[in-house]
């Protein structure tokens, strides 16, 4: 890695879910329109990330018991702005048999276009939910953390059109250092529902690099509580199928025995 | 407890999901890959009870054997190439070699394994250059047992909980029924009087097979449910009774009657190809389900 490693902190507190992440980042990569119908779902009708989906505002309306005016039935709002986590240990990277996926100089995974040859490994290996292929194309597509703009020194599309800076780029140590204050901030506050998510260095996946700072639970966003990169364990699964590989040399073995003529 | 009684004063619990939408994304993968599973299993355990068969001087089993390998081998490539998004370019399977990725490692052991195989069954049918068709035998032989066993890795090795959780089991599972695939074939391919250690090898595989996938099963908590559910669950149930009634045939009837031999076998190779699909389909439902992937994260954690 020859640059510092940078990534995103959003802090969902700021988002007011007006979706300037989503269009920016589409009108920069030249990302296809996924076919959108009307969900119903609050005021969400792309309901996750996905190959033509890099940014995506989710929309948590959550009933509370007193409303603003301390009357009955409020409506408590959840928007956040979800993208890849460009993981520290990064599944999708790890499994891609072409070598397609990488880690840039920035520490981000980006997809090599012209190496990817549609495997489709990377789908289920990704423990979010983010990279898919396009059905169209065949390759597998996802948030590059615009590594062009990087490259030409610019902060990411989503982030600089974020009129709140609820999605903030910089280096990542820098980012999470400001998180850990903004946290206590909001905690001396009274907002004691803020907490950081993949923000740790020793989750399952070595902490994330875009991380988020929520206001409930991460499933409630759309987001695994715990997730983990599974090859992790891939020591143990290759043992696993040495030993069953053993135990059918052993089958076979058995098999032939006493057949000899 | 009624809500409709009485008005909640506390909001509901916290929702589990966001709108029930999947966490996960399922594999985009074509029935192609199930299918190669088993081909590519029968090929690798083909290729074992070759070899098996040749030094045991049995050498009517071993041409079957290595008959059955080339023909589980010969599809394979044709049914992983077609399944990439851009076949064109399967060629950059062959770039790297990554040990991180256990399709990277299983293209590569195919790489080894297609041509000793098909060598070594090119040999067989014409007679000729019998030397190097035993030295493609026993290179088929060495790498067929991880063929059989680096599909289950790869499944095991993603973020799907009906996978990732049955890890340990699954080479088991699959390694046990390549197995059972290809004692069924060479036995169905063989004159009864020189088939026995395939029916031996069938009735082996089928048992270890139907109590692997049994192991595993209950070995886990709610992430195996898929198995057990939906279309998933009735593969399983096929690929049960197929394999068990498959491998009875064989065992009591087989040895006398060539004929119960192939219909066992077919019963037997049905049933492993169901299982496959079972074990696929079983991976998608447990991702397309947001509890499979929460609940248990959540319990780990708490």
């Amino acid at each position: 890695m020859t640059a510092e490693r940078v990534g995103f902190f959003t802090d969902t507190t700021l988002c007011i879910g007006c979706k300037a992440c989503e269009v920016a980042c589409k009108e920069w990569n030249g990302v296809p329109e996924d076919p959108i119908g009307f969900t119903g779902n609050s005021y969400d009708n792309t309901m996750g990330l996905g190959a033509n989906t890099w940014r995506h505002v989710a929309f948590v309306e959550r009933p509370t018991a007193t409303g603003g005016d301390g009357g009955a039935g409020g409506v408590r709002w959840l928007m956040s702005s979800d993208v890849c986590k460009h993981c520290t240990h990064a599944a999708c990277l790890e499994v891609c048999p072409t070598g397609a996926l990488f880690r840039t100089e920035f520490g981000t995974v980006v997809v090599q276009q012209d190496v990817c040859n549609g495997c489709g490994y990377c789908v289920p290996a990704c423990p979010f939910g983010v990279i898919d292929r396009r059905r169209d194309d065949g390759r597998a597509w996802k948030c590059t953390l615009c590594y062009d703009r990087l490259k030409g020194g610019l902060e990411p599309a989503c982030a600089q059109a974020c009129p709140t800076d609820s999605i903030q780029f910089g280096p990542l140590e820098e980012l999470r250092s400001r998180a850990a204050r903004r946290v206590d901030d909001l905690h001396e506050r009274g907002t004691t529902d803020a907490r950081l998510y993949g923000a740790d260095a020793r989750d399952g996946v070595g902490g994330f690099g875009a991380f988020f700072l929520l206001l409930d639970d991460p499933q409630v966003y759309g987001l695994p509580p715990d997730p983990v990169d599974s090859t992790r364990h891939l020591a143990g699964m290759w043992r696993a199928a040495a030993a069953a590989a053993g135990a059918l040399v052993i089958g076979v073995v058995a098999s032939c025995a006493g057949s000899r003529r | 407890m009624n809500p409709g009684r009485e008005r909640r004063m506390v909001p509901d619990a916290t929702p589990q999901s966001y709108y029930d939408r999947p966490v996960l994304k399922e594999p985009a993968w074509k029935p192609h890959v199930p299918v190669y599973f088993f081909t590519g299993g029968l090929a690798g355990a083909s290729s074992v009870l070759a070899f098996g068969a040749r030094v045991t001087g049995n050498h009517r089993l071993a041409r079957a054997g290595v008959l059955a390998a080339a023909a589980g081998l010969l599809p394979s490539p044709v049914l992983l190439i077609d399944d990439l998004g851009r076949p064109e370019r399967f060629y950059n399977m062959l770039r790297v070699f990554k040990p991180t990725s256990p399709l990277s490692v299983g293209s590569w052991l195919l790489v080894a394994f297609g041509p000793a195989s098909v060598g070594a069954a090119g040999c067989e049918l014409l007679g000729v250059l019998p030397r190097v068709g035993r030295a493609a035998e026993t290179v088929a032989a060495l790498i067929g047992p991880f063929i059989t066993t680096y599909t289950a890795v790869l499944l095991a090795d993603t973020a799907v909980p009906a996978w990732h959780d049955a890890r340990r089991e699954l080479p088991f599972v699959f390694a046990a029924s390549a197995a059972a695939s290809a004692g069924a074939t060479v036995a169905a391919l063989t004159p009864v009087a020189d088939a026995r250690p395939a029916r031996r090898l069938t009735l082996g595989g089928s048992v270890g097979s139907l109590l692997a996938f049994e192991v595993m099963q209950r070995r886990h908590g709610v992430t195996m449910e898929p198995y057990r559910s939906g279309p998933a669950g009735r593969l399983s149930a096929w690929a049960r009774a197929l394999t068990a009634t498959g491998a009875a045939v064989m065992a009591l009837v087989g040895r006398r009657r060539r004929s119960a031999a192939v219909l066992g076998g077919a019963a037997v190779l049905a049933g492993a190809l169901c299982e496959r699909f079972a074990v696929v389909r079983a991976g998608s439902q447990s991702a397309q389900d947001p509890a499979y992937t929460v609940a248990p994260q959540l319990a780990r954690s708490r």
